[in-house]
């Protein structure tokens, strides 16, 4: 019995140390200004994460290979390698960089009340989400297209008829369909994991999303030589980076990436990145016409 | 807000819900009767079937079992529970995989509170079973189970309650129910995203509030007086 209780309340403690670890945490995070731990006076007194700060927040995609992946504690991908381009651009050294994860849902949240500064994470250009942020781009442009197992005849949606198709809930390619090709019987999950996984099984016939977003699947090691991208892109994406409306940085992120693209560094990164599934960009919107356009401050 | 209920198909998302509450209510309770008499039956492998179920099923996270229908039961296992011909295929086989999907997480749920139920009976009801010669499942069809369940009517209230909010869990596998509808609100329509929030959360409290007092009424009338 009293090895019992003693058992007890050493749970109890180790919980109550487990909690209160947590709780200096989350001090760290909503400070908003990048500093990686939480007791660090010297990264709390940056303050609000704006201009001036000692370092800069990053929001990227955490889970989508070639794009943006978190491995442990090291990120890679096509938006991690821009978004460490712009940060040096902006005077940043790499140690000063924390990534956040940006879910699609919450991008402009994040960016509203400045948990982070930028937003690199296949964000695309509307006109709803300018109403609550600005971007600076468009640095890149890419097209909904499908994933396909490498056996398939599938050269495009309208080769879908009977077929099914899957997208991932509350995405623009998964509407498009919907819009466009009404017969088409989309089966909708919450992560393109989950597609990918019913695509290799042979359950659905198609993936369907931004080519960049497939191209980086295609290229896992998992599924290497089982699935490839049609190249039949049926939309325009212009992929911006997102910034609160109030920064001031907007023009000045819209010249580092025309530098990128200028000097070759823009290439560099995407065949880093997506090369493996011999993916190659829509050579007649990039590099996109005209980067810039979008910036309110 | 008008706009946002149409732009959205509000209405069609909360029927989906109902849908959903509404045959899992069903199944679930068909399936957690038939789990109770197993834990209450006399015979030891059943009770150990009954309380093994219980316990598997209660401590899995329902999102789990619900894309475990899809991915594993429809993608590796090839269930399809569904028309392949039929033009709404996908729409027919979420609901009903979802459907699947709640009523056996709630039916251990359900198994539970019909237990409490009977827990409420005085041993000397079920003696008295006995001694006039019922049968087990005599003495449990007119005497146990009656009074187990008017007994058990506030915690199956409260199982019904939360499985109508459970409902919205079926979203993972793209059942167009009010979740899937607010990830789309967030998508399109983000300017409007706390309104969107602000509707749906109106919406279950219309759903749930007139139950939670249909079932209170009930209990206090239905209770055996003892």
């Amino acid at each position: 019995m009293q090895r019992t209780s003693f058992r007890l309340a050493a749970v109890l403690a180790a919980g109550a140390l487990a909690l209160s670890a947590c709780g200096s945490d989350e001090g760290g995070d909503d400070g908003g200004d990048g500093g990686d731990n939480g007791g660090d006076a010297s990264a709390e007194a940056g303050g609000g994460g704006d201009a001036g700060g000692d370092g800069i927040t990053i929001g990227i995609k955490y889970d989508q290979p070639g794009l943006g992946q978190q491995d442990g504690d090291t990120y890679s991908g096509m938006g991690v390698d821009i978004a460490k381009a712009v940060a040096e651009g902006l005077g940043y050294s790499e140690d000063q960089i924390t990534f956040e994860e940006a879910i699609s849902s919450q991008r402009e949240t994040l960016l509203e009340t400045n948990q982070v500064d930028l937003v690199v994470a296949t964000y695309s250009i509307t006109d709803e989400r300018s109403e609550r942020v600005q971007f600076a781009g468009p640095y890149f442009v890419a097209g909904q297209d499908l994933l396909v197992t490498t056996d398939s005849d599938i050269a495009g949606p309208e080769d879908m008829q009977g077929k099914l198709l899957c997208s991932v809930t509350g995405s623009t390619s998964a509407q498009n369909v919907k819009d466009d090709y009404p017969d088409v019987q989309l089966q909708e999950y919450g992560s393109y994991s989950e597609c990918v996984s019913q695509l290799a099984t042979g359950t659905v016939d198609a993936l369907t999303t931004d080519d960049t977003i497939l191209a980086g699947y295609a290229a896992q090691e998992q599924y290497a030589g089982q699935l490839k991208v049609v190249g039949n892109t049926f939309s325009e994406e212009n992929y911006g980076i997102g910034l609160n409306k109030e920064d001031d940085r907007c023009e000045e992120v819209n010249e580092i990436l025309q530098g990128m693209w200028d000097d070759g560094t823009m290439e560099q990164i995407i065949e880093d990145n997506l090369g493996a599934a011999d993916y190659t960009p829509n050579a007649d919107l990039n590099p996109p016409a005209e980067i810039g356009g979008h910036c309110q401050a | 807000m008008l706009e946002l209920i149409q732009e959205f198909e509000l209405l069609a998302a909360f029927w989906m819900t109902i849908r959903l509450t509404l045959w899992s209510a069903l199944f679930s309770l068909i399936i957690g009767t038939f789990v109770a008499i197993m834990r209450l039956s006399p015979v030891k492998v059943l009770q150990s079937i009954g309380t093994s179920y219980v316990n598997l099923l209660r401590n899995t996270p329902l999102t789990l079992i619900i894309v475990g229908t899809s991915l594993v039961l429809w993608g590796q296992l090839g269930l399809e529970p569904a028309s392949r011909d039929s033009s709404t295929f996908i729409v027919d086989l979420n609901f009903r995989l979802a459907v699947l999907g709640l009523s056996v997480y709630h039916a251990a749920f359900v198994c539970e509170a019909i237990r409490s139920g009977v827990n409420t009976i005085p041993l000397g009801q079920a003696e008295a079973a006995r001694s006039i010669g019922l049968t087990f499942g005599q003495s449990l069809r007119h005497v146990i189970l009656p009074q187990g369940f008017r007994g058990a009517i506030t915690p199956l209230g409260n199982t019904l309650i939360a499985l109508t909010k459970n409902t919205t869990v079926a979203s993972a596998i793209g059942v167009m129910d009010p979740a899937y509808q607010l990830d789309n609100i967030a998508e399109f329509r983000p300017d409007v995203l706390f309104l969107g929030f602000a509707v749906i959360a109106l919406g279950f409290v219309v759903l749930t509030l007139p139950v939670g007092l249909i079932i209170s009424a009930l209990s206090s009338r239905l209770a055996v007086k003892r």
